[in-house]
């Protein structure tokens, strides 16, 4: 048994609109950054496991996320997994 | 009619469910801690609005793992009727009880108003009492409530007019400036395939009398204590 941390970077879907990315997006412009193109805020969940390769390390953080960490009907994410950490 | 009414940690509008089927329509119910794990002799079951687990990951996400919920999922898969109000329409959704999502608000802020909504369909259980096309003005109370899906289960929403409440504007037209906060095809509740859980987010219970300025969600209830007391316990 090995432990890792895994980094899941959860992002609204891609085409699904973000209001929270779009108030902050106007938030940017009206501060003068015009260079900036889209915004999206997501969320990112740090958590440390126990598992005896790194297969089934990422295997357990992706079971988590379908289950409980993100909604795939609205929601990215990408994992992370460090060994140790 | 006899409800069984689920309080999560954070529910707050339980009672006015409560007092709803109690006082207004002299019916029973009776409550349900989260953590029990029968529904009890009901034939309907109630999933009540609030901010259950403090909303914390995404508004419902957490609930729907609730010891209750295995039940709530019995119930309903046996045929029984469930309604899930703001918050409970949220645990349906992310329980996979009802398809599509519920994201944060297109304004980004908690919106607590009166709306007006259109009924699309009373060939269901909890529409029965009311007239095609009635508009009703009902309160909203939330932060996340628009309503998210993907094209397919959208069509087949539509089409299987599954969609059973719309936000419209005063005229009763599904527009734009009608849409209380951004949800696709202005929905504002659905049904399931088989017509046995709706979830909406206006709150039906806060309009139960003319005291609190609206009887537009009675028909919801009456409804659905006339299906029962001819149908019998359905589970």
């Amino acid at each position: 048994m090995s432990s890792y941390t895994a980094e899941v970077r959860i992002t609204p879907r891609a085409g699904l609109l973000d209001p929270e990315g779009k108030a902050v997006e106007n938030a940017l412009h009206s501060l003068d950054f015009g260079q900036v193109e889209d915004v999206r805020v997501g969320r990112l969940i740090r958590l440390r496991l126990r598992a005896d390769s790194d297969a089934r390390a990422r295997e357990a953080a992706d079971e988590m996320c379908r289950k409980l960490l993100a909604n795939p009907v609205t929601e990215d994410y990408e994992i992370d997994l460090v060994k140790g950490g | 009619m006899r409800a069984a009414i689920v309080t999560f940690p954070g529910s707050n509008c339980d009672y006015d469910c409560f007092k709803a089927i109690t006082d207004v329509l002299h019916e029973e119910a009776y409550f349900v801690w989260h953590r029990d794990e029968s529904v009890g002799d009901c034939d309907l079951v109630i999933l009540p609005g609030g901010f259950s687990y403090g909303d914390y990951l995404r508004a419902g996400a957490i609930a729907r793992f609730s010891p209750i919920m295995r039940d709530v999922q019995r119930f309903a898969a046996d045929g029984g009727y469930v309604l899930g109000v703001c918050n409970g329409f949220q645990v349906l959704c992310e329980a996979g009880m009802l398809p599509g999502a519920l994201i944060r608000n297109r304004s980004l802020q908690f919106q607590g108003e009166r709306v007006w909504v259109r009924v699309e369909n009373t060939d269901t259980a909890f529409t029965s009492d009311y007239e095609k096309g009635q508009l009703l003005h009902l309160h909203i109370a939330h932060g996340q409530g628009n309503y998210v899906a993907d094209p397919e289960t959208l069509d087949r929403l539509e089409s299987e007019r599954r969609v059973i409440f719309r936000y419209v504007d005063e005229h009763g037209n599904a527009t734009d400036e009608g849409n209380a906060n951004g949800s696709m095809n202005n929905i504002a509740g659905i049904i399931n395939e088989s017509g046995n859980v709706l979830g909406l987010m206006p709150h039906p219970e806060r309009s139960v009398e003319a005291l609190l300025g609206s009887t537009d969600g009675l028909p919801l209830f009456t409804s659905l204590a006339q299906r029962l007391a001819t149908a019998g316990r359905s589970a």
